[in-house]
């Protein structure tokens, strides 16, 4: 990378970061509208987490990740603290992949 | 203002931001070991702050690819961010500073963390201490990867790659417990996962936002506290009649 390339990088990432509370504050947002702006935000998570864990990368390369996440959100389904959760997905893993699993 | 620290809320960012720097001491050395200075990988990592796509644009030129390949593969993967940032819009308040500064800091992480929190004041303190906490660590990594030149703890090693998207279904689960929501999170992950083969990274997850109609579906079970919060639901016939009478 050059130093021009991450500065167009780095600008571009920012006006795209920029523009959410710029445009929030241009429009009066009531709590309503505020309670519907959490379901765009959580469609965008929810998609994010399970293209993470089943096809990063655009295709399926680990049975050791999906089971540590299986098990994580199995904890968070639990209750458990949310340390607990990342370190048994986390912990699940590392563990399967020391025992040969991909 | 009880409390500036809120003890809980920093042991669980804690967590994510020991995860982030790993991953940046990976970063590091993955960009150096692609031909970019230490100091280029280091302005790279506090300017642009979004580890996914940095992780993008530095495979793509290792394997060949354009500067303007790279950058705009990493942009797209940084669109989300508007929506983010409409969602982080209460956390940043009205002041210009507050809002130049606190976009800098929005990622996936932090608004996840405001998402689990119910009150308005809980949620500024989750937005600014998990972006200050994971732009500090991801720094911190980034530098020690790009000095030290290879990754110290291998973040696959250390299924760390299990541990992000963990973390955000255990942020996400508070507001899935209300049918609403939860529809539309099983609508999207499925729309992301069916197009991720088909269109480049970064545009599944806006496609994912396909999904926000099913929420407008009609509930099937108008008793549960959601159905009965909305007005634009319309009220189940049977109650309406003998509220009429």
């Amino acid at each position: 990378m050059t130093l021009v390339a991450i500065l167009l990088f780095a600008g571009g990432t920012y006006a795209l970061r920029l523009a959410g509370p710029v445009l929030y504050n241009r429009i009066d947002v009531s709590d309503r509208t505020r309670t519907w702006l959490t379901l765009p935000t959580v469609a965008l998570l929810a998609a994010l987490a399970a293209t993470a864990t089943l096809l990063p990368g655009g295709e399926f390369d680990s049975v050791a990740r999906v089971v540590g996440v299986a098990v994580g959100i199995v904890a968070a389904l639990r209750r458990l603290p949310f340390v607990v959760v990342v370190l048994l997905a986390a912990g699940t893993t590392a563990v399967l992949r020391q025992l040969g699993l991909t | 203002m009880k409390r500036i620290v809120d003890p809980d809320l920093a042991r669980d960012v804690s967590a994510i931001a020991a995860a982030t720097g790993l991953v940046g001491v990976s970063f590091g050395a993955i960009a150096l070991a692609a031909g970019t200075s230490p100091w280029l990988t280091v302005a790279m990592s506090m300017l642009v702050f979004a580890a996914a796509s940095q992780f993008t644009a530095v495979a793509v030129i290792a394997s060949g690819g354009s500067l303007v390949a790279a950058v705009l593969a990493g942009l797209l993967l940084n669109v989300r961010h508007i929506l983010l940032g409409l969602a982080a819009g209460e956390q940043l308040g009205r002041s210009w500073a507050g809002r130049l500064i606190g976009s800098h800091l929005l990622v996936d992480e932090s608004v996840a963390f405001t998402l689990a929190q119910s009150d308005p004041r809980r949620r500024r303190l989750a937005y600014w201490t998990t972006g200050l906490s994971l732009f500090v660590a991801w720094n911190v990594g980034v530098i020690v990867g790009a000095l030290a030149g290879r990754a110290v703890g291998d973040p696959h090693a250390l299924g760390l790659d299990a541990a992000f998207p963990a973390a955000l279904v255990a942020l996400l689960l508070p507001s899935l417990r209300q049918q609403r929501p939860r529809r539309v999170a099983l609508v999207a992950v499925v729309v992301a996962l069916a197009t991720t083969p088909l269109v480049p990274a970064g545009l599944p997850v806006l496609l994912a936002l396909l999904a926000l109609p099913a929420a407008l579906l009609p509930s099937r079970r108008p008793a549960t506290a959601e159905g009965s919060a909305d007005s634009r639901e319309p009220p189940d016939t049977s109650p309406t009649d003998r509220r009429t009478q």
